[in-house]
């Protein structure tokens, strides 16, 4: 925007532009009006807080009478934390596998669902209706309830089965497959919004290309892989991004347990400093979780947009050669009739 | 599938010519073949018993949890504890729901609850439905940067932010107290509020400019365009602002504890799900309170009916509204772009 403004202050002929100018700076000041809230918001609820929390987890923070007392101590506080600390790391490393693990499956079993919810079935609004309900009722509070009863994992399924079938793998990976298979029923519970973004994405899909697919001899299968799956790979990095953000701030997961008791606990109150430099190592272990996760599935290079641009590129190259035939063509005919001129006007 | 489906053609190829001396019996075959897999133009009778059954059995799955919670709800000891006794209690017992009613305090918490919950929606549905209007109608400079931290600050963990919010809560002394959450949500910084400015932007987008410039040649100003054209027809996105808003914030029970019930306590606020939460050691306060038989010792039929009964408004609500909601997701567009 900003570079339109420039062009449109660069000419400046008095009269006629300055008024425009002054609509568009106009337009601009009601744009900022409608937003003000949100700056004013984000100044005092998000960019404050996030410099605050820095410097806290660089310092030692005490609460004397007269208020708090910050001192610098450096990055003493991480050390700490990696160093003596008994559980933090171990949770760390557990909430890694588990999001590692559990985000795939959640976001393909999405995926299936709303296939399955996409195709041509009867009753497709009471199954909406099961499969939202996940959306309404999965909360932190009943999910432990649920989960310490045992009814997180399908009764009949053999987990010992499993559990030997993947014995080859190393303990800890195994563990963390282990409690995936354990609580399945609670992450198919967790994929309630991605089904439904995943629904209103299939549906959008153009059915003009299934259709001129099935005329070039396509399978499902293969409309899935080549059609589906590309056009919908946006929101399916939405998912995934939005899987891990809820995975990591959900009331199942341990670690912000143990940052809220280190600030505010009552006996395992480690002091403010401490606790601030817990949430800024968990917060850059999310965020690196994302952009790995965002870069595995945007830098997979698109094998399809190649094959489509090697084929423009050559058709624009076949296109090159015919018109040079033609002018070739032309130039040849040209001389031929020069060389043979006579004969043809006299024929005319 | 896809191989036998081609050598059914490479066989009706091959058998094509010979066609006049084609068995009856082999025509069946293919007809049955067809029958099952179904051709190009039509489903066949295995894939839709096949997405029937996935249907059902993951539905089954999904809503085992909510079963197994009204089951276990109404058996008394006696059914819980004898393994004969598996999904159907030998009596209805309703004591259950007595017993955890009176523990929770239900009227009262309900109430609370739905104060807690509907207050900052209302106030979240409100103001970024303002703000998503101005991100999305106005181009000004600075505009993409916003839109950067927006994002950012979905991202962000909130346990990074969340003790100098405590910190300010306490100075403006509003911690304790609705205001914890109706301020943040007043500048657009409530539970989730990211998502819905969000899901209006997307929104308003759709409106057509032309609408917008008839408007305004017919001398409507900005805030008459936002009331007369941008507000009457933007019924579907905020439906869904203001369900998915009030399901989050009945559900949250982290950040309510912190800001507005109190973790050391000194608040009179309290929220069925902080309460469920809880649950265990209140019930045994009170049930130490109470003398003799009036409560039955916590077992999992309270525990479960306790449960029931935190998330039956919610339920209730999705099932009046659950048509309109689906028909929203998909007017808004939710996941535009």
């Amino acid at each position: 925007m900003s570079k339109n403004e420039k062009k449109e202050k660069a000419p400046q002929a008095p009269a006629v532009k300055r008024r425009r100018l002054s609509l568009k700076q106009r337009e601009n000041m009601m744009g900022y009006l409608f937003v003000l809230p949100w700056i004013i918001g984000a100044a005092i609820f998000v960019i404050r807080p996030l410099i605050q929390s820095f410097n806290f987890a660089l310092s030692n923070v005490r609460i004397t009478p007269k208020g708090r007392e910050v001192s610098f101590i450096g990055i003493l506080n991480f050390t700490q934390i990696l160093q003596e600390d008994a559980t933090f790391p171990t949770e760390l490393v557990a909430y890694l596998m588990k999001t590692v693990l559990a985000t795939p499956v959640i976001v393909v079993f999405a995926l299936i669902i709303a296939l399955l919810l996409n195709s041509k079935i009867k009753g497709k609004g009471f199954f909406r209706l099961i499969f939202f309900l996940p959306v309404i009722i999965a909360s932190g509070p009943v999910m432990e309830q649920l989960v310490s009863q045992g009814a997180g994992s399908i009764p009949s399924m053999n987990t010992s089965a499993i559990s030997s079938l993947i014995g080859f793998l190393p303990d800890f990976l195994e563990d963390a497959i282990m409690g995936l298979f354990e609580n399945i029923v609670m992450y198919l519970w967790y994929s309630g919004i991605q089904i439904l973004i995943f629904l209103a994405a299939v549906q959008k899909i153009d059915t003009s290309l299934y259709e001129a697919a099935k005329i070039d001899g396509g399978s499902t299968w293969e409309c899935f892989w080549k059609i589906t799956l590309p056009t919908i790979k946006n929101m399916t990095l939405l998912n995934v991004v939005y899987t891990i953000i809820f995975l990591s701030n959900n009331e199942q997961n341990t670690i912000i347990e143990t940052i809220k008791d280190a600030m505010f606990g009552t006996t395992g109150s480690k002091g403010y400093g401490y606790a601030s430099a817990m949430a800024w190592l968990y917060a850059v272990i999310v965020t690196v979780l994302v952009l790995v996760f965002a870069a595995a599935l945007m830098l997979k290079k698109d094998v399809y947009a190649k094959q489509a641009k090697k084929a423009r590129q050559e058709m624009k190259h076949q296109e090159q050669l015919a018109k040079k035939l033609k002018r070739k063509g032309i130039r040849y005919a040209k001389q031929e009739a020069k060389r043979a001129g006579k004969p043809i006007k006299e024929r005319r | 599938m896809q191989s036998k489906k081609q050598n059914a053609q490479a066989n009706q190829s091959k058998s094509g010519a010979k066609a006049a001396a084609l068995p009856k019996r082999r025509i069946d075959r293919y007809a049955l073949k067809k029958w099952f897999f179904g051709s190009k133009d039509t489903q066949g009778a295995g894939k839709i018993i096949a997405i029937y059954g996935l249907l059902i059995c993951i539905g089954f799955v999904y809503i085992y949890p909510l079963l197994y919670m009204i089951s276990k709800s109404f058996m008394q000891r006696a059914d819980l504890l004898d393994s004969s006794v598996n999904w159907i209690p030998s009596v209805l017992y309703v004591k259950n729901y007595i017993d955890a009613f009176t523990s929770m305090n239900f009227v009262k918490t309900l109430w609370q609850s739905v104060v807690i919950a509907g207050v900052p929606t209302l106030v979240n549905v409100v103001m970024c439905g303002v703000i998503g209007y101005g991100f999305a109608r106005y181009d000004f400079p600075l505009k993409t940067v916003m839109m950067g931290i927006l994002i950012f600050s979905f991202i962000l963990p909130p346990q990074i932010t969340m003790m100098p919010n405590y910190l300010l809560y306490n100075d403006m002394k509003i911690l304790n107290s609705l205001a914890a959450f109706v301020v943040p949500s007043f500048f657009g910084q409530g539970i989730k509020a990211q998502l819905y400015i969000l899901i209006f932007y997307q929104f308003f987008r759709q409106i057509p400019q032309a609408l917008i410039e008839a408007a305004k040649i017919d001398g409507c100003g900005h805030f008459k365009t936002f009331f007369k054209i941008a507000v009457p027809s933007a019924a579907p996105a905020i439906l869904v602002v203001f369900l998915f808003s009030i399901v989050w914030y009945w559900n949250e029970s982290y950040l309510t504890q912190l800001y507005v019930c109190g973790i050391l306590g000194g608040s009179e606020w309290n929220t069925l799900m902080v309460a469920l939460k809880g649950f265990n050691d209140s019930y045994s306060t009170a049930g130490a309170s109470v003398t003799g038989d009036a409560m039955g010792s916590l077992n999992e039929g309270i525990k479960m009916a306790a449960t029931m009964l935190s998330i039956l408004p919610v339920l209730v609500m999705y099932f009046v509204l659950q048509k309109q909601f689906v028909e929203s997701v998909d007017r808004t567009g939710i996941t535009g772009e």
